[in-house]
């Protein structure tokens, strides 16, 4: 099973990244931009769904800094292959 | 005593550690792959880049089989010094509290810093005495002169926990007025454990331990508050 883990920085936690991004977007005129948050993707096959909990406590993300959602992709996007 | 260092693949400072270690002591590398810590008295978690720093610093590297011996070891009350990717590794290993996130001026910064000593009394910083600089005022904390060089080491940890560290006495370093380039919360350049056997920063005192070549020698008090402490001298 494909599934895809959303890791974000804490809410209230100082993210530089998303600041530095916040003040480069009004300056190629894109206005009205704000609370800009970075984060990480991952994306993988499992067997067990049950286990990504634990992955992502354990490995993929940092609980005491970060947060994690996990989604479940039932069906398999095709892959670019299929199509020729 | 015998000094164990670390060596992951992407660790970069390995061998100053363990000449630095070797002015003291008898020292050793213990490679990643390797469960045996050779029966050393104290290990040494170096700086660099372990596994490419990749998914976060220290992540990968905290799973690796000398660090399991290395867990066991600290549990077992051994002296561990992790120094900053090693400060990073324990923190993942959560043989530390807290986090070390993006330098707040997201840069890469290598600079010498002043670093004030807030517990003299610990297993790593017992020799960190008078024959330092004081800053000419015997009231003042005694000063540390260490570079440090990273892009990951703002120290943060939750509100709670930080005050339930500055209680028990956890916060050993803190960066001098003006000094903290990162953004680490309450100036914190390095922590140790609740049972004091384990301690982290982020500045480099294995580089710090000539004169000549590091502008300081204050590096090198760290590393003989390690050697007192295993060989039993009184504080």
């Amino acid at each position: 099973m494909r599934a895809r883990v959303l890791i974000r920085p804490k809410a209230g936690i100082l993210d530089p990244q998303g600041e530095a991004v916040q003040r480069a977007l009004p300056a190629l005129g894109f206005q009205g931009v704000s609370d800009v948050r970075i984060g990480r993707l991952v994306e993988l096959d499992v067997g067990d769904s049950t286990q990504l909990d634990a992955m992502c406590e354990k490995l993929l993300a940092n609980p005491l800094v970060e947060d994690y959602e996990v989604q479940l992709l039932e069906v398999q996007p095709p892959s670019s292959d299929a199509d020729t | 005593m015998k000094f164990g260092v670390l060596q992951f693949p992407g660790s970069c400072d390995e061998v100053d550690a363990l000449n630095a270690a070797a002015r003291v002591g008898d020292a050793e590398l213990i490679w990643h792959a390797d469960r045996d810590l050779k029966g050393i008295d104290a290990i040494v978690v170096p700086g660099g880049f372990s596994y490419g720093d990749y998914l976060r610093a220290g992540a990968i590297a905290r799973f690796s089989p000398a660090m399991e011996s290395v867990i066991a070891f600290a549990r077992d009350g051994g002296l561990v010094l992790g120094i900053c990717n090693g400060f990073q590794v324990l923190c993942e290993a959560r043989l530390l509290p807290g986090a070390l996130l993006a330098n707040v001026n997201l840069r890469f910064t290598s600079r010498q810093l002043a670093l004030e000593v807030v517990r003299a009394d610990t297993a790593f910083t017992r020799a960190c005495g008078s024959d330092v600089d004081t800053g000419g005022l015997a009231s003042s904390p005694v000063r540390l002169s260490i570079p440090a060089k990273h892009a990951w080491g703002r120290y943060y940890a939750g509100k709670d926990t930080l005050a339930e560290m500055e209680h028990a006495g956890q916060v050993v370093l803190r960066y001098a007025p003006g000094q903290n380039f990162n953004g680490s919360l309450h100036d914190i350049a390095g922590v140790c454990n609740e049972a004091g056997n384990v301690f982290g920063l982020m500045p480099h005192p294995e580089h710090a331990v000539d004169e000549l070549i590091g502008g300081s020698a204050d590096g090198l008090t760290i590393f003989e508050s390690m050697r007192l402490t295993v060989e039993g001298a009184p504080a």
